[in-house]
C-alpha cells in the first residue's frame, strides 16, 4: 500500500511539472541501440531477448536459497532471523531486483511507444494491474506470471465489450473468486493437476 | 565431562517498565553439559533464555560465549557464533515440506555471500539433511507439509533446523509443550542422544519434572526472576525452595 501510496505521490508531482509535458507526457526520439535504430522488428527481438534474460534469471533465483526465502520469510521471519540471515536484507534484495526489473520494463515499454506520461508510467492502476496479475498467477514458477498476464488481458478485453459500464466490477470479481477459492493463484492449479497426473503414473 | 566454560551470564537483569523480569543472574555452563531451567509461569526463565540469544537486551549485566562478550548480540548473530535455539511454539515454516524445512536450514547454514544464490537443491545438503531426519526419527515425514504433521514433529523438526550449524550451545524453550504424554520421552531421547553425539551443551526451559529428573546435569531453579537454586537433580529437587515456590508441595 505504501509502494502505491508514493507512485501515486510521484504522479502528482509529475502531473504537475509542466517542463515534462504535465499530463500529456513527452514524446520520446526513435531509440538506437550501439547505433542501430531500433525499428519496430528489432525493437520486438530486443523486448523478447530481455524478457527471455529476465525470466531464466528470475527461475534460477527461485531456485536458489535466497529464492527460497520468500516462502520463508512469508510463513515466518522469526525462525529465518534465528537461521541466522537477516529478514531486512533478503527483503531489500527483493526490492532491488524488482526495481531493475520494472526499470528495464519502463524503458523498453517508453522505446516501444515513443511516448512516456505519468499515466502510464506512474498511475496507481498501473501498479494495480501488476499487483492483479501477480495474486491472479501465484508464485513458484516464472510461466505463473506470463499465463496471469495472458488471462487479465483475456478477462479485461472481453469484460470491456460485454460491460462497458461494469468492466471493472468483472474484474474485480475474478480477482475475488481467486482469492477465496485459489489463495495460491492459477499456478497452484496447474501444480494441483501436474502432482495428480504424476501420482496417478506412479499407481 | 569437561570443565571448559562455554557460556557465562554475570549479574544479568533486566526490566520491564520498572517491573523485574531477571535479577542478579550468575550462570555458568561447560561444554557438553545438559542442563534443565525450571520455574513457575512468569519466574524468568524465558527471559533468560531470551537474554542470551539475543531476542532480549539485558538492562545491565554481561554474556560472554567462548571468553566473548555478546552481550545484546543481534539473534542472527548469536546464530553464527553457535548458539541456537528452538522455542516453545514450534518456528517452522508452515507451507513447506519437512526437507524443504531443513534444506533452507542446512542451506542457510553453509552458504554465504554469491553461494546463496546456488539452486538449493544440492545433493550434498540433501544427504546432510536425509542424516539429519533420520538422527530425528522424522525422515518417514520429509515430503509431508509440516502444517499437517503433530505437534510432536513439528517440535522435532524445529530442533533439527537449529542443530544444522553445529551449536556449542542449544536453548530448548519448553521442548515437550503441547506433544501427547505418549510422544514426550520418545521425544527427548531422540534430541538428546542426538545432542550427546555432537557435545553440545544444552540448556532447556521445562515444567515437567519427570524430564528434568531423567535427562538434566544440572537443574537452575528461578522464582520472581532470580535463582534460587543451581544443583544436580536430585538435590535441587528436594531443595525447601524449590518445592516451595516451583513444585507448590
Amino acid at each position: 500500500m505504501l509502494s502505491l501510496a508514493f507512485s501515486m505521490v510521484l504522479y502528482g508531482l509529475l502531473a504537475k511539472a509542466e517542463f515534462l509535458g504535465s499530463t500529456d507526457g513527452m514524446s520520446i526520439s526513435p531509440s538506437t541501440l550501439f547505433g542501430l535504430e531500433l525499428t519496430r522488428q528489432y525493437l520486438f527481438f530486443l523486448i523478447t531477448f530481455f524478457v527471455i534474460c529476465a525470466a531464466v534469471s528470475i527461475q534460477a533465483y527461485l531456485r536458489s536459497t535466497l529464492g527460497h526465502l520468500t516462502t520463508a520469510i512469508q510463513d515466518n521471519e522469526i525462525r529465518v532471523e534465528f537461521l541466522g540471515f537477516s529478514v531486512q536484507k533478503a527483503i531489500h534484495i527483493k526490492y532491488v531486483i524488482s526495481a531493475c526489473l520494472a526499470g528495464g520494463a519502463g524503458g523498453l515499454m517508453a522505446a516501444s511507444l515513443g511516448q512516456v506520461d505519468p499515466d502510464s508510467m506512474v498511475n496507481w492502476n498501473v501498479s494495480g494491474e501488476l499487483v492483479f496479475i501477480t495474486i491472479m498467477s501465484g508464485w513458484g514458477n516464472i510461466l505463473a506470471p506470463f499465463i496471469g498476464a495472458i488471462i487479465f488481458e483475456f478477462i479485461r478485453t472481453y469484460a470491456f465489450e460485454w460491460a462497458p459500464q461494469a468492466w471493472a466490477a468483472i474484474v474485480g470479481g475474478t480477482l475475488l473468486a481467486i482469492i477465496f477459492f485459489f489463495p495460491g493463484g492459477i499456478w497452484s492449479i496447474i501444480e494441483k493437476v501436474f502432482n495428480y497426473g504424476k501420482k496417478k503414473d506412479v499407481k | 565431562m569437561s570443565s571448559n566454560i562455554v557460556l557465562k551470564a554475570s549479574e544479568l537483569n533486566k526490566s520491564f517498565s520498572g517491573i523485574v523480569a531477571a535479577k542478579d543472574i550468575n550462570v555458568s555452563i561447560n561444554q557438553g553439559e545438559i542442563i534443565g531451567i525450571i520455574g513457575a509461569n512468569g519466574a524468568g526463565k524465558t527471559v533468560f533464555v531470551n537474554m542470551i540469544t539475543g531476542y532480549l537486551k539485558p538492562t545491565s549485566g554481561k554474556i560472554e560465549f567462548m571468553g566473548s562478550d555478546i552481550t545484546g548480540i543481534e539473534p542472527r548473530k548469536a546464530t553464527h557464533i553457535g548458539l541456537c535455539r528452538s522455542f516453545q511454539i514450534s518456528q517452522v515454516f508452515m507451507t513447506m515440506t519437512v526437507k524443504q524445512n531443513l534444506m533452507i536450514a542446512m542451506s542457510l547454514a553453509k552458504k554465504s555471500g554469491k553461494t546463496l544464490l546456488d539452486p538449493i537443491e544440492d545433493e550434498s545438503i540433501s544427504k546432510e539433511c536425509d542424516t539429519i531426519l533420520k538422527l530425528y526419527k522424522i525422515l518417514d515425514q520429509k515430503d509431508n507439509i509440516v502444517s499437517t504433521l503433530s505437534q510432536g514433529i513439528r517440535k522435532l523438526l524445529d530442533i533439527a533446523m537449529a542443530v544444522v550449524g553445529n551449536p556449542k550451545v542449544i536453548l530448548l524453550d519448553e521442548p515437550t509443550s503441547g506433544v501427547s504424554v505418549e510422544e514426550k520421552f520418545g521425544i527427548m531421547d531422540i534430541v538428546i542422544a542426538a545432542l550427546k553425539q555432537t557435545e553440545t551443551s544444552v540448556l532447556f526451559v521445562e515444567h515437567d519434572m519427570e524430564i528434568v529428573e531423567r535427562y538434566v546435569d544440572r537443574v537452575i531453579a528461578f522464582y520472581q526472576g532470580e535463582i534460587i537454586c543451581d544443583a544436580p537433580p536430585k538435590k535441587a529437587l528436594s531443595d525447601k525452595k524449590v518445592i516451595e515456590y516451583v513444585l507448590g508441595h
